[in-house]
């Protein structure tokens, strides 16, 4: 076994046509085909899925946990922002 | 040999390929370097397992003797399987390992092509599950041979060395007898001297990307289609037998 881990990536799958992909964990592979694989072996065996995207974990440009207050209270207390006057007809499941 | 001795005897050998080549891979469960070709690997051992249910299952309704899937598997003798040699091979190393399996599995591929067309409905049927099964495995190792032979020296001579030891095993693959030939002329089965063509390029094909010499054919070891095994394979089975001989009728 080599010292040196593969690099990781992140799995997002989407579940069924017409939702859209869903992270779904994250796999270490040498490579963006190996990537696939992995994740298509560690994440769909139970047919979770109709497609998969991998993206290298270094390459996510991620929030930082420090700025939560500035970033994401501002938009708390805005409710008429929020479409809550809407009524979603009967059958819609994922809106 | 009439010709549901001859399909019986054909599903058989199916059978005892997928069951042969699925213990090896178990065996090799929680051994794996990495959690996620862990997974790979059990998942393709199982693939195989259900594949060998199916054809046993298949085997007992043509027999006709009532003899179950668990019969077939657990309480046949060494002699009884029919099995290609290639596969009770041990595991080796990992290049070994993944070696055997683009070896096979670039057989077994054009043979389940060969059998989707069959005229038998029910070999049709799983020989056409077994394809997609088969089709993904055979990209999976065929990508990890081109990794292992075009990665670095050392890991470029241990694959070499893998195809060197595993070539004598792949003449049975392709050396027809009279099931064989009585499935292909009565179910319009394989054609084994086309599958070799296409298998000589496909493999040749595969080793150049790997950089990797493929050896000349010179003699071929064969037994396995005639219940002649190497001297593996006693070992192998009476750990696969263990439980069944032990406890007979054992259940979940």
């Amino acid at each position: 076994m080599s010292e040196q881990e593969w690099p990781l990536y992140e799995v997002f799958i989407r579940s069924k046509s017409g939702l859209s992909h869903r992270h779904a964990g994250s796999i270490h592979a040498a490579d963006d085909q190996m990537a696939l694989d992995h994740a298509r072996d560690t994440y769909t065996r139970r047919s979770e899925g109709v497609s998969i995207w991998v993206v290298r974990s270094s390459q996510i440009v991620a929030s930082d946990p420090a700025e939560t207050a500035s970033f994401f209270e501002p938009a708390e207390d805005k409710i008429y922002r929020h479409p809550t006057f809407y009524e979603i007809p009967e059958g819609v499941e994922n809106l | 040999m009439n010709s549901n001795d001859s399909l019986m005897a054909y599903v058989l050998r199916l059978a005892d390929n997928a069951l042969i080549l699925g213990q090896r891979m178990v065996e090799l469960v929680a051994a794996y370097p990495e959690l996620e070709e862990e997974l790979a690997n059990a998942n393709f051992a199982l693939d195989y397992l259900g594949q060998a249910r199916m054809y046993y299952s298949y085997a007992g309704d043509l027999e006709g003797m009532g003899r179950s899937e668990d019969d077939f598997a657990f309480l046949r003798d060494e002699n009884e399987y029919r099995n290609f040699l290639l596969l009770e091979q041990p595991n080796g190393h990992f290049g070994d390992s993944i070696t055997k399996l683009v070896l096979f599995e670039s057989y077994y591929l054009l043979q389940l092509e060969a059998l989707v067309r069959c005229s038998d409905t029910r070999v049709a049927e799983i020989a056409a599950r077994a394809e997609k099964e088969i089709r993904y495995h055979l990209r999976h190792n065929t990508q990890w041979l081109v990794r292992l032979g075009d990665g670095t020296e050392e890991s470029h001579d241990r694959a070499q060395g893998s195809v060197d030891a595993l070539w004598r095993f792949t003449g049975e693959l392709f050396a027809p007898d009279e099931v064989d030939n009585v499935f292909e002329a009565e179910f319009d089965g394989p054609d084994l001297f086309r599958i070799r063509e296409q298998w000589q390029k496909n493999v040749a094909a595969v080793l150049q990307e790997a950089t990797l010499e493929m050896p000349e054919d010179h003699w071929m070891a064969s037994g396995g289609k005639e219940g002649r095994h190497t001297e593996h394979f006693g070992f192998m089975i009476a750990e696969m037998q263990y439980l069944q001989r032990a406890h007979p009728g054992a259940t979940w």
